[in-house]
């Protein structure tokens, strides 16, 4: 997929022109496929290529983190790379790219449903086996679909509302311990809940429950919020949102009966793989269908100009409230996840610091779009795992790089462009020559 | 009944006196007109009879109903539709989302269908799009439909903002000086087209506007405000020959 992306900026230099004619005809099933193959092959024999290239193991994020502590592995490292993600999914794409092309001109006749579920399902055995080769993989794997979904929720409020909100690390937390007080409280034998309630088995059952009774919990927060601020326009929102988030966290510290400062732990480990990946699914096909409504575009109207669409019947104050409720919701949800991800939370994990990280991804990926915040939350999450061995140093590459993309790219990566699944599925033609 | 009528309206902005005991009566299917020099306040009268601003004292009476106090979006889904004076349109948006979201007070399929699709919202986003399509082919920017507006040339944008007005099917539209800043062809234009709204859609139409010319051609009524006070109002012939408004527009001396 490295490559398609470098292709598509506006006005592309020769060679990236010719690799997107090179490239333009292959599906996005065709590349899936591709995936599928190049981590299933990585599986059967990734150790032996990873020892005939004079590696350890096998890179687990790309290579970098060994890269960066052995700085002599690189060249095996991205050889390995290439060899086996981009030569491998450019391959099979290129190859498979006209039964595949056949395919999706069929299924783009079908309800819209069927296609999206085969992608996706193609999209998660991916991620299944690439994530099979170490936890760690699983763990940053998990944490990045999590960080998909803060980003997004997040780019309700900066992006289609044009508001700046700061209170995402705060309802986060409240979705979190939310989520775990229930979770730890029924079915977990607890220093602070005491025994669990219920048998284990009905786990898996509750914590959907759980995760929305989370979601609520933040949204309820936002009300709090929402009520004041909206009621005039300006900076209002980011002043009291920032507070908010403060006083979220020493709120948690000082309430003993969730653990205080100490945080709380022992949550049960249902957040696996799959159940992750569904909520990002409904949480992408849920806010994508309000964006893409003539009442999410009212945010746009609003962020735009308020008083015009006042003037064109739009009930601005409650398209506001609602909007920023349904975002707090979704960081609920996130942080309800990610409290049963890591089992184990405290105040001082939703400070400041994660929400540098959350604004980052934001502002990175592109305000105004889904995609914009899929790659924004990718990126900058694996890129911090990738920089993780610089330790502080990280601090200062991705800022700089936040830095660049301001200045080069005022409204990020990708920003105002439409998720459009159909547009995304359908069978690709080789782009016209371009004189 | 008239369909709108406003008695008696006056608005203090802290201690100065921006409108004075304003009365207006317009009935279906009339073209009126509000004249006046720069600052008289023409503007803040839009304002507070679209619900922008609260009168401080008087009634405006809209199809038989008080609007005084309503906020501005139920007050322009009651019927008062408008354009702006310095194009308030949406520069992300394309020029169909425009029209079409005017039709927002009239979606009823609420939250849950815009968080999950349903089949209800599919079809009112799907009629209000044929209804949006059939105000840009009336306008003549159909061929535009998917373009984002501030990629269009001033006419154009002024269309987009006539059809977004006419798509929350107002009862009255008010254009607030929709010729400003054009180039004769244009202003021949925007007269065909407002003369078009009149004839064809019955509407009622409100308008200020600097250039005597359009005015006399297309009202029937004028009145003319100075310093927030009607000083005359009438036909467009009494209005031309008014000394006060002479004296308004050109100064004492020329009346002499």
């Amino acid at each position: 997929m490295v490559e398609k992306n470098s292709a598509s900026p506006g006005n592309p230099p020769k060679r990236f022109l010719r690799l997107r004619q090179f490239l333009g005809d292959v599906p996005l099933l065709a590349w899936l496929f591709g995936g599928l193959i190049s981590v299933l092959i990585e599986q059967q024999v990734g150790e032996r290529l990873a020892n005939l290239l004079g590696l350890p193991k096998i890179p687990v994020l790309f290579g970098f983190m060994l890269a960066m502590k052995e700085p002599l592995l690189l060249p095996g490292a991205l050889a390995y790379v290439l060899v086996l993600y981009i030569l491998t999914i450019v391959l099979i794409g290129k190859i498979t790219a006209r039964p595949f092309n056949l395919m999706a001109a069929k299924m783009i006749q079908w309800p819209i449903a069927i296609p999206v579920i085969l992608h996706l399902v193609v999209l998660y055995a991916i991620m299944h086996f690439w994530a099979d080769i170490s936890l760690y993989r699983e763990l940053t794997l998990k944490l990045t679909l999590i960080a998909i979904m803060l980003t997004l929720s997040l780019n309700i409020i900066n992006g289609y509302m044009g508001e700046f909100s700061c209170s995402h690390p705060g309802f986060m937390s409240l979705g979190a311990y939310g989520a775990s007080a229930v979770m730890v409280l029924f079915f977990v034998n607890d220093r602070l809940f005491g025994d669990a309630i219920l048998p284990e088995v009905l786990g898996p059952f509750l914590f959907p429950l759980a995760l929305i009774l989370g979601g609520i919990v933040a949204a309820l927060g936002a009300l709090l919020i929402a009520i004041p601020s909206f009621k005039t326009r300006g900076d209002y929102l980011a002043i009291i949102s920032l507070a908010f988030m403060f006083i979220v966290k020493s709120l948690f510290e000082n309430l003993q009966f969730l653990g205080g400062a100490r945080g709380l732990k022992g949550q049960p480990d249902l957040a696996n793989l799959p159940t992750v990946f569904i909520w990002l699914v409904i949480c992408v096909w849920v806010i994508n269908n309000f964006v893409r409504s003539t009442m999410g575009k009212a945010l746009n109207a609003v962020r735009d100009d308020e008083l015009a669409a006042e003037a064109m019947t739009v009930n601005t104050r409650r398209t506001k409230m609602v909007a920023f409720l349904f975002a707090a919701f979704w960081a609920g949800v996130a942080g309800g996840l990610f409290a049963h991800t890591v089992r184990f939370i405290n105040p001082n994990t939703f400070g400041v610091q994660r929400l540098a990280e959350i604004l980052a991804m934001v502002y990175f990926g592109g305000l105004n779009s889904v995609y914009g915040s899929i790659v924004g939350a990718v990126s900058l999450n694996l890129l911090g795992e990738m920089l993780r061995p610089l330790a502080l140093f990280k601090w200062i590459i991705i800022p700089l790089l936040l830095i660049l993309i301001m200045i080069y790219r005022p409204t990020g990566l990708v920003a105002f462009k439409e998720f459009d699944v159909r547009k995304l599925i359908q069978p690709k033609r080789k782009p016209e020559k371009e004189v | 009944m008239p369909l709108l009528q406003v008695e008696n309206m006056t608005h203090y902005f802290g201690g100065l006196r921006a409108v004075h005991n304003f009365n207006l009566e317009i009935e279906p299917g009339q073209i009126r007109a509000l004249i006046g020099p720069n600052g008289a306040g023409k503007t803040t009268i839009f304002n507070l009879m679209t619900g922008i601003y609260t009168p401080t004292e008087g009634r405006i009476i809209l199809d038989g109903q008080n609007i005084v106090g309503l906020q501005p979006h139920s007050v322009a889904s009651r019927g008062l539709g408008r354009t702006f004076q310095n194009l308030c349109l949406w520069r992300h948006m394309t020029v169909l989302e425009h029209v079409m979201m005017a039709r927002y007070s009239r979606l009823t399929y609420g939250l849950v269908g815009a968080f999950f699709g349903t089949a209800l919202r599919n079809r009112e986003e799907a009629a209000s799009k044929a209804k949006a399509m059939e105000l840009l082919d009336l306008m003549d920017i159909a061929h535009l439909a998917d373009q984002t507006v501030t990629n269009l040339p001033y006419g154009a944008q002024r269309r987009v903002e006539m059809a977004r007005a006419l798509a929350s099917e107002p009862k009255i539209l008010f254009l607030d000086e929709p010729t400003v800043g054009m180039t004769p062809e244009e202003l021949d234009q925007m007269l065909g087209i407002i003369r078009t709204l009149h004839r064809d859609l019955g509407l009622a139409i409100y308008l200020i506007e600097h250039r005597l010319k359009i005015v006399m051609e297309l009202c029937e009524r004028i009145q003319t405000l100075v310093f927030g006070e009607v000083i005359a109002e009438g036909t467009p012939e009494e209005i031309q020959k008014n000394p006060k408004v002479i004296e308004a527009y050109l100064g004492k001396e020329a009346v002499h």
